[in-house]
Order: structure tokens, then C-alpha cells, then sequence
């Protein structure tokens, strides 16, 4: 009996999988004879057919530029690093400005997840820097789940003075070295 | 001890006089695995008690040390090159030494490579006239790539024998027995087997990129451990200098690796967030690091094959660099609890800690002496950054670089008397050597890139 069964399931089985295969093949039979009158008729096009080949190619642009303005949006993000003073991992009123632009920004695009790098300068120890440049990449991640910001969505790294931003060997470059920078994923 | 250490790298070592008859009857096992072993030439002079050097004090003089040509006693060319390769590794490990000075073959007035090498060969007026307070002389027999060595040092004034050696093994073993007979005169001088045989593992770039190399303590036989591509920092060597302990983000987060150094096999600590700054507890196939799992930086206990054992701070902030005493009961480590980074001294059984740096607003890096009683650090004052020493108990800070460079990540020889570190006084950054008390700065040797991070082994390798 059981065995009857298994064999009813997979003649029915079967058959769904025939009509699908039918069905997506009429599909594109439906498809094909509107192509061809396109390329067929060049210069006998209906005011219908061109209004709405006028309405696609806007709404192309339309959708170009919000591709264009996104992506000058996630550079900005990425391009935007938030800095620190000499051995804290305390965000700064500049910092916590960049921060609530950075929040808006993901609350906007809630697909997108980030790492949070922490960086800091050269002077000092390799390995304190470790753990000082976890310490203000995780403030920079607080803030942002404050802002309502999913943790998930917000990965941390250190890479205390081995990645700086800037080489040289006085404040100017010390303070841009001092960071966290933030990378779309 | 020492005997201990050998036996463990793989190569026996016999005092021919109590175990000579068990050497006799494995005699075919050890010309296999390449026989070294060693004899007394004489009752060895009892000078342990006479203290020729003290090598705290700074304003200790140099003994000079003539190191004449060896004997070479069939005169085959193989034995002659042996014999002056010999003396050149001999020449160069104690004069890095920093408590002898080698002096130059030209002054030399008595030549017993053709005299003679035993006391009753040498005209002791000929070494006090140029200098020389002690004598060393040497003997070379080699046949079919077995070699014999005989080896004497010689108090020149006191016109005395104070240590003869055999040393009988394979021409590839004249650098070990060198070294051994180098251990030898530094036990009878400053009472301690010294730095010969021993490792320094440290951090280079290659192509930007930080791997970790390992040299012998006086600079040579440079070789790469790893071959990442990646940022990897902070060796740490176990103490039998089977294991060597680092970071690396080759795979991304900054992971702990536990690297045996036998087969190159890792055993890896990847946890969230920081597995970083490893030092093994003496002793032990465990080491302490720290981890961020937590959130929070802490120093954790880990075993040797990578599982996390237990917590040894816990307090807010960051903890990082731990660093144990020799007897493994205490360790230093940096914290920032008092609000800027301190070196701090842990109990490793109850995890209590107390504060030892008061001075300066940024304290790091410690690394603590073989005897037990200092400590080294790093401190940052006006952005100079220097090594200093401050006593476990009190006592100093004592400041030992200063006015040249960058100078950072201290570590002792095994013997004390040393300190490798980081500076960055010739423009890019190399590994120095100074001695405990600051003196006779000097770069360890040359190599492209710029190199961090110098972490000394044990004698293990005093073979």
C-alpha cells in the first residue's frame, strides 16, 4: 500500500513539473512577437508606443540617478571618517555629528550592513593600540545602535596603528590617523 | 638544567668520566644522530666563588679576552677552515657578550697554533704585556667530518687554567660546541650559562606586510616563520622554544596562533573581537592573552592547543600585555584603569592586581627580568618614546634610552644581562641591543624592510 502511494506522489509530482515547463514555455512565446514587431516597424510607431517608450526611458534616468545619488551617498559614508583625541575612545560632538548623518544614512538604506574600523596613531604601543582602536570603533557602534541601528547590521575591527590613514610623524597626521572608518559590506 | 635543555633539542651530551660506558654502548645510535658530548681536561679550577665581573654595574670594565688561532693538530685544510670559523664564531658571540672585549690578532706576540695550547706551552708575559687578562686557546682534530675541539681558558695574570673542555661531534656541530664553551667561561664569570644558543624571534615587513623571523641572540641565521600576506605581530616564545605564540589577521580578525615550530602546525584562538598580545606562563604549555569576547578587554588563561581556561583580570577598560615572573606566580600587564595606560603586577592565583607605574601619563609593554626582582617597560613622555626599568618591589624608574629615536618593546635575554628592543634612531625601524643598564647600545644587524617587536627565548637552544 505504501508503495502505491510513493508512486501516486511522483505521477503527480511529474506532472506539476510538466504544466510548469508548458507554461513558461508559452510565456516566452508571448514575449517574442512583441520584440519582433519593434525591430520589424522602425518608422511606423504608434504616439501610444512612443509615450511609452518616453515614460521607460525616464523612469531609466529616474532610477540612474538614484543609483548615482546613492552611490555618492555610500562614498560620502565610506569617505567620512570620525576622529579622536590622544589615547580615548570618547566620541567628540564632531563625532557624534557624523555619527547621527551616518545613522540616517542606514536607517534610509536598511539593507546595508557596515564594519566599524578602529584605527589609532603611531605613537604609543602596537599592542595597547590593538585594544584602544576596538574601544573606539565599539563607542562608534553604540552610538549608532542608540540611533536605532541593529547590531547586526554594525561589525567592528581594530587595526590599532598598523592601517594608518596618513604617514608622517606630527599632530597633523597623528590626528587623522586617530579614527574610525566605516566600510559597506 | 642545561643538561636538561639539550636532551630535549635531540643531542646527548656526556661527562665522559660518570656516563662514558653507556655513551660506549650506544655508540651506534650516536653516530646516527650526530654525537656531541664533552669532557672535562682537568678537574675544573674551582672559581665559582671568585666574582670576576658584576654585570649590574654600569660603570663595569670590559675584560679583555685574547682568542689566538686554534691548533689545527692533522693540518688538513678542511680542519684549518674549521678552526678559524670556530674562532670567528667564538670571537663574535663574546664580544657581544658586552662584558668582554675581543682584541685584536695583530698585537698578539705568541702564536700557539704553532707553540702549543696546554699551560705549560704558554709564556703568560707575552698576553699581560698586550692586554690580555684572559687567554683562550684551541685545538682541532677532524677526520671524515668528525671533529674534536679542545678548548682552555687561561687567567693570564694569575698564570692559570680556569676551564678545559673536549667537545666531540660532527663539523656541523662546531657552532654548538662553540657556544657551550662560550656558556662555560660566562657561568665562571658572572655566574649565569648567558645568552649562547639562544633566539630572537622578532617582526619584519615584507612588501608591506608584518611577518615573523627568528635570528640567533647575536643577529645571525635570520629566517622567516611566516608567510601570510597579512598583518601578523607580538611572537612569544614558550619556554622550551617549541612553540612560538602570535597574531595574525590572515584570516581576517586579529586570531591568536599557537605555532609549533617543529612541524609548523597551528593551533588558532579565534574568538569575536581581539585574541591578541600572548605570553606563555613559564614553564607551562599554557599562555595568557588578551581576549574581547566579552566586550570587554581581560587577560585570559589559554592551554596550548587553544582553549580558553580561565580569566585573569577583569575590570572595566582595557588590560592587555601580560608578561609573567619567572616563577610564574605574578604578571605584569598594562591597564587603563586609573584612566591612562599603567603597567600593573597581577597575582596569577587569586587575579588581585596593584599598580607599579606612577610616573608619566603612558606606561606599556612590560617585560620581566630573569631574576625576578625588574621590570621593563615602555613610557611616552612629550612623545619621546623610551625604555625604562622600575624595580618589582620599588626602586627607580631608571630611565635607559634617550635623545635617539623611538625606542620600544623590551625583552631580556635569558641571562639578564641584556635587553633587546625597538628603535627607530636610524630612520627605519630596527632591532638594538643594549645591556641591563643601558650601555653599549647597538643594532642587532642589517636587513631590508624595518623590523619590531624583538622577543628573546631561553637558552634552549645552547646546544
Amino acid at each position: 500500500m505504501g508503495k502505491k502511494v510513493v508512486v501516486k506522489i511522483m505521477v503527480m509530482l511529474f506532472l506539476s513539473a510538466m504544466m510548469l515547463t508548458v507554461s513558461c514555455a508559452k510565456k516566452s512565446v508571448e514575449t517574442d512577437p512583441s520584440a519582433g514587431i519593434q525591430q520589424g516597424s522602425q518608422d511606423g510607431l504608434s504616439a501610444e508606443e512612443i509615450a511609452r517608450q518616453k515614460a521607460l526611458e525616464e523612469e531609466r534616468l529616474r532610477e540612474e540617478a538614484l543609483r548615482k545619488a546613492l552611490a555618492a551617498e555610500k562614498e560620502k559614508f565610506e569617505m567620512e571618517d570620525i576622529y579622536f583625541d590622544f589615547d580615548s575612545s570618547e566620541l567628540v560632538p564632531d563625532a557624534r555629528n557624523l555619527l547621527k548623518e551616518k545613522a540616517d544614512f542606514l536607517t534610509r538604506n536598511s539593507g546595508l550592513t557596515v564594519t566599524i574600523e578602529g584605527h589609532c596613531d603611531e605613537r604609543g604601543t602596537t599592542e595597547y593600540n590593538l585594544a584602544l582602536g576596538e574601544r573606539r570603533a565599539m563607542a562608534a557602534k553604540r552610538f549608532l545602535q542608540d540611533l536605532g541601528i541593529a547590531e547586526f547590521r554594525l561589525n567592528t575591527i581594530s587595526y590599532g596603528e598598523e592601517r594608518p590613514a596618513v604617514q608622517g610623524n606630527d599632530e597633523s597626521a597623528w590626528s587623522k590617523n586617530r579614527r574610525a572608518h566605516f566600510v559597506i559590506r | 638544567m642545561i643538561l636538561n635543555h639539550i636532551k630535549k633539542m635531540g643531542i646527548m651530551v656526556q661527562k665522559i668520566n660518570t656516563k662514558f660506558m653507556a655513551a660506549l654502548n650506544s655508540c651506534g645510535f650516536f653516530i646516527l644522530c650526530g654525537l656531541l658530548y664533552v669532557m672535562a681536561l682537568f678537574p675544573a679550577v674551582v672559581m665559582a666563588q671568585h666574582a670576576y665581573i658584576n654585570i649590574n654595574d654600569p660603570l663595569m670594565r670590559k675584560i679583555p679576552v685574547a682568542i689566538p688561532l686554534f691548533k689545527s693538530f692533522t693540518g688538513n685544510e678542511q680542519e684549518v677552515t674549521l678552526g678559524k670559523n670556530a674562532v670567528d664564531i667564538m670571537s663574535s658571540a663574546l664580544d657581544f657578550t658586552g662584558y668582554l672585549s675581543v682584541l685584536d690578532k695583530a698585537s698578539f706576540i705568541e702564536n700557539p697554533a704553532t707553540k702549543g695550547i696546554t699551560g705549560a706551552d704558554i709564556n703568560y708575559k707575552n698576553w699581560t704585556v698586550i692586554g690580555a687578562d684572559l687567554l683562550i686557546t684551541g685545538g682541532i682534530v677532524e677526520q671524515n667530518g668528525a671533529v674534536r675541539l679542545e678548548l682552555r681558558l687561561f687567567d693570564s695574570f694569575k698564570e692559570s687554567l680556569l676551564i678545559g673542555k673536549v667537545y666531540t661531534g660532527n663539523k656541523e656541530d662546531i657552532k654548538s660546541m662553540v657556544y657551550r664553551f662560550c656558556a662555560e667561561i660566562s657561568l665562571l664569570l658572572t655566574g649565569k650559562m648567558g645568552v649562547f644558543g639562544s633566539k630572537i624571534a622578532f617582526v619584519s615587513t615584507v612588501k608591506g606586510n608584518k611577518e615573523i623571523f627568528t635570528c640567533d641572540f647575536d643577529g645571525g641565521n635570520v629566517s622567516r616563520v611566516t608567510n601570510f600576506n597579512s598583518i601578523t605581530i607580538s611572537p612569544a616564545w614558550s619556554s622550551d622554544g617549541n612553540y612560538i605564540a602570535f597574531t595574525s589577521y590572515a584570516k581576517g580578525n586579529p586570531d591568536l596562533y599557537i605555532r609549533d615550530v617543529r612541524t609548523n602546525r597551528d593551533a588558532v584562538v579565534s574568538k569575536k573581537g581581539l585574541n591578541i598580545t600572548p605570553a606563555w606562563i613559564p614553564g607551562q604549555f599554557a599562555l595568557a592573552a588578551t581576549l574581547s569576547f566579552s566586550g570587554d578587554q581581560d587577560i585570559y588563561i589559554v592551554s596550548g592547543t587553544g582553549a580558553v581556561k580561565s580569566q585573569l583580570t577583569n575590570s572595566m577598560g582595557i588590560d592587555v600585555s601580560p608578561a609573567f615572573s619567572p616563577d610564574g606566580t605574578q604578571f605584569a600587564f598594562v591597564s587603563k584603569r586609573s584612566g591612562n595606560p599603567q603597567i600593573y603586577i597581577g597575582d596569577t592565583g587569586s587575579g588581585s592586581a596593584r599598580r607599579l607605574t606612577f610616573e608619566g601619563n603612558y606606561n606599556t609593554s612590560p617585560a620581566w627580568s630573569p631574576d625576578g626582582d625588574k621590570i621593563a617597560y615602555v613610557g611616552v613622555v612629550k612623545n619621546s618614546i623610551n625604555i625604562y626599568v622600575i624595580g618589582v618591589n620599588g626602586g627607580g624608574p631608571t630611565q635607559l634610552t634617550s635623545g635617539q629615536g623611538d625606542n620600544e618593546d623590551p625583552s631580556w635575554s635569558p641571562d639578564g644581562n641584556l635587553i633587546a628592543f625597538s628603535s627607530t634612531r636610524q630612520g627605519a625601524s630596527r632591532i638594538f641591543v643594549m645591556t641591563s643598564t643601558g650601555s653599549d647600545q647597538r643594532p642587532l644587524f642589517t636587513f631590508g624592510g624595518s623590523q619590531t617587536d624583538p622577543m628573546w627565548s631561553s637558552a634552549f637552544g645552547n646546544k
